[in-house]
């Protein structure tokens, strides 16, 4: 049960029953994101100021960790500009698999870090991931749906 | 074989299904007696893969270890001891199905070869532009797509029959859609998504009495139920060894001896000619004019196995079982708060598919697997399924002949623990 609750942090729940930012927005850049493996699919909005996200909120439907992801990354990146979101889901995807012990990642991730339980459950990673990759997608204007396979 | 007396430690445990004594059952699966995550396995995944009984594993270690040499134009002892074997398990899968011929079995790696090798053998032959495929809305994708490749190919059109909410075919739609096009219908004998039977001695019926042939999927419908090929009077019908207590890699294909005859060949190579100049090529006869290349001769040893073993346990006695456990585990699921299962047929074998609001089927999968229990989430290769019930996945245990009530209650009580860690 330990790994259990490492996992499904109180946090992570929390942002699964009541997600943020969790509407459709008339956006300037958008993009969606599916995972073939579980049907997890989320559509993420972008409002753009220059370089800078003035406001991103997203929609869809996945697991726990997929939708709290989402929710968290929108609260994370909001206000941030296009290259601190990208070094943010770098830092965010060493967290997962697990590969940022001690260089400081869990620090700068502030809240994010809470997803560090999700390296112990490799499959689980793509669930975390999916709405970064979805957001990364969307600031480089990409149309076609993102996979994660 | 005679069934133990067993006292139940529960008033809420009736006894086990008469004849099967699945304890005994058990001892032949090596891979049930190890922990998982600390835990005993508790295998609920048996409709996407069974696991394998020693005699299975013996048989393939038999192959490698005295048998193994080449098929069919060996002149030397091993070449005709492999060639025994591998024809001897094309007269076990011909006994399984009860075809009337041996020649009527081909072997392909599993159901999904066995139905792209219809589709564009007897597909291309029969099916031209404007024809039209009937399958239903519970196919998994390898009796879709194989179908949408072939009307793609040939400009034709894909029918799809509908369900209705409990998962059950509807048959007068299925009816209304037998056209004069229609070059043939291709449905499964039971749904992996849903675990609903379909009627398909009825379905034959209806299509033939348009002179439109039936192709059985019967990937989940061998390992549970008595298949009759001839009683059922099915064109094709096609199951995977793997899902039936057999290795992977290797699966049968039935065909009316006719039909495979007037067939051209899938796959070209060795084995399925008769002779070879670069100015013509003079195919052997069926089934062999279907297996081109070397087979998979050690999966047929242990295909042949898998169905020996379940026909000494009687498949019979084994669908009953699973009956029973599937009986016993649905009145256990009413009781659980948010659950809803999906697929209520009143004919179902093996599966139970649900969810259980507001926990997304992944985290059920991952929570589960952490106290030992395999069951599986997603799709399972039937998106159109999911789509039907508006839901993006379920969760689903399917149950195998080793699958106790005991089991059944580790999942009821991993379920609880489930609704522990999302309980806020």
């Amino acid at each position: 049960m330990s790994d259990l609750r490492e996992l499904y942090q109180e946090l992570i729940l929390e942002h699964y029953s009541a997600p943020r930012n969790y509407r459709p927005m008339a956006a300037s850049l958008q993009a969606e994101g599916y995972n073939p493996l579980c049907g997890d699919h989320f559509t993420i909005y972008l409002d753009m100021d220059g370089d800078v996200i003035r406001d991103v909120s997203f929609q869809g439907s996945g697991c726990a960790i997929s939708k709290a992801s989402a929710s968290m990354m929108t609260q994370s990146v909001k206000g941030k500009t296009k290259t601190q979101a990208e070094d943010m889901f770098r830092e965010f995807l060493h967290l997962v698999m697990g590969q940022a012990a001690g260089n400081g990642t869990a620090d700068r991730l502030g809240k994010l870090a809470v997803f560090a339980g999700v390296s112990e459950f490799p499959v689980r990673v793509k669930c975390a991931t999916l709405a970064w990759h979805t957001l990364r997608a969307a600031l480089e204007g990409k149309q076609s749906a993102t996979s994660t396979e | 074989m005679t069934a133990t007396a067993r006292t139940s430690s529960s008033a809420t445990h009736p006894a086990p299904a008469a004849g099967f004594d699945v304890e005994r059952a058990r001892r032949d699966f090596p891979i049930l007696r190890q922990t998982v995550r600390g835990r005993p396995l508790v295998y609920l995944d048996n409709a996407a893969t069974t696991q394998k009984p020693q005699a299975v594993i013996d048989a393939i270690s038999r192959y490698y270890g005295e048998e193994n040499a080449n098929i069919h134009r060996g002149v030397h002892f091993l070449s005709e001891r492999a060639t025994e074997e591998y024809e001897g398990a094309r007269k076990t899968v011909q006994r399984f199905l009860n075809a009337a011929q041996e020649n009527e079995i081909v072997f392909v790696r599993g159901a999904t070869e066995a139905i792209n090798l219809v589709a564009q053998s007897f597909g291309r032959m029969r099916v031209g532009a404007g024809d039209e495929v009937l399958i239903t809305a519970m196919e998994h994708h390898s009796n879709i797509v194989p179908w949408q490749i072939l009307c793609e190919q040939q400009g034709a059109r894909l029918q799809v029959a509908p369900i209705d909410d409990r998962g059950e075919l509807l048959l007068d739609e299925l009816e209304k859609r037998l056209g004069p096009r229609t070059r043939i219908v291709a449905v499964t004998h039971v749904s992996n998504a849903l675990g609903t039977v379909n009627p398909v001695g009825q379905i034959v019926e209806l299509a033939h009495a348009r002179g439109i042939p039936v192709l059985v999927d019967g990937a989940q419908a061998a390992p549970h139920l008595r298949v009759d090929v001839q009683a059922l009077d099915c064109d094709f019908y096609v199951f995977s060894g793997h899902k039936v207590y057999g290795p992977t890699g290797i699966g049968a294909l039935y065909g009316k001896a006719a039909l495979l005859d007037a067939m051209p060949p899938y796959q070209g190579g060795g084995e399925m000619i008769l002779s070879v100049t670069f100015e013509k090529t003079v195919y052997n006869k069926a089934p062999h004019k279907f297996e081109a290349g070397t087979p998979h001769i050690a999966g047929a040893a242990g295909l042949r196995a898998a169905l020996e073993y379940v026909s000494g346990l009687g498949i019979e006695a084994i669908g009953a079982h699973e009956s029973e456990l599937l009986e016993y585990a649905t009145g256990r699921f009413a009781a659980i708060p948010g659950m809803r299962l999906i697929g209520t047929a009143p004919e179902k074998a093996g599966v139970l598919s649900f969810v259980l609001d507001p926990v997304h089927a992944h985290d059920v999968g991952t929570i589960l697997d952490n106290e030992g229990i395999a069951i599986r989430t997603g799709h399972h290769c039937a998106q159109p399924v999911m789509q039907r019930f508006g839901i993006p996945a379920t969760a689903r245990a399917s149950f195998g002949l080793y699958n106790t009530r005991e089991e059944v209650d580790a999942l009821v009580r991993g379920i609880d623990k489930v609704r522990g860690v999302f309980a806020r």
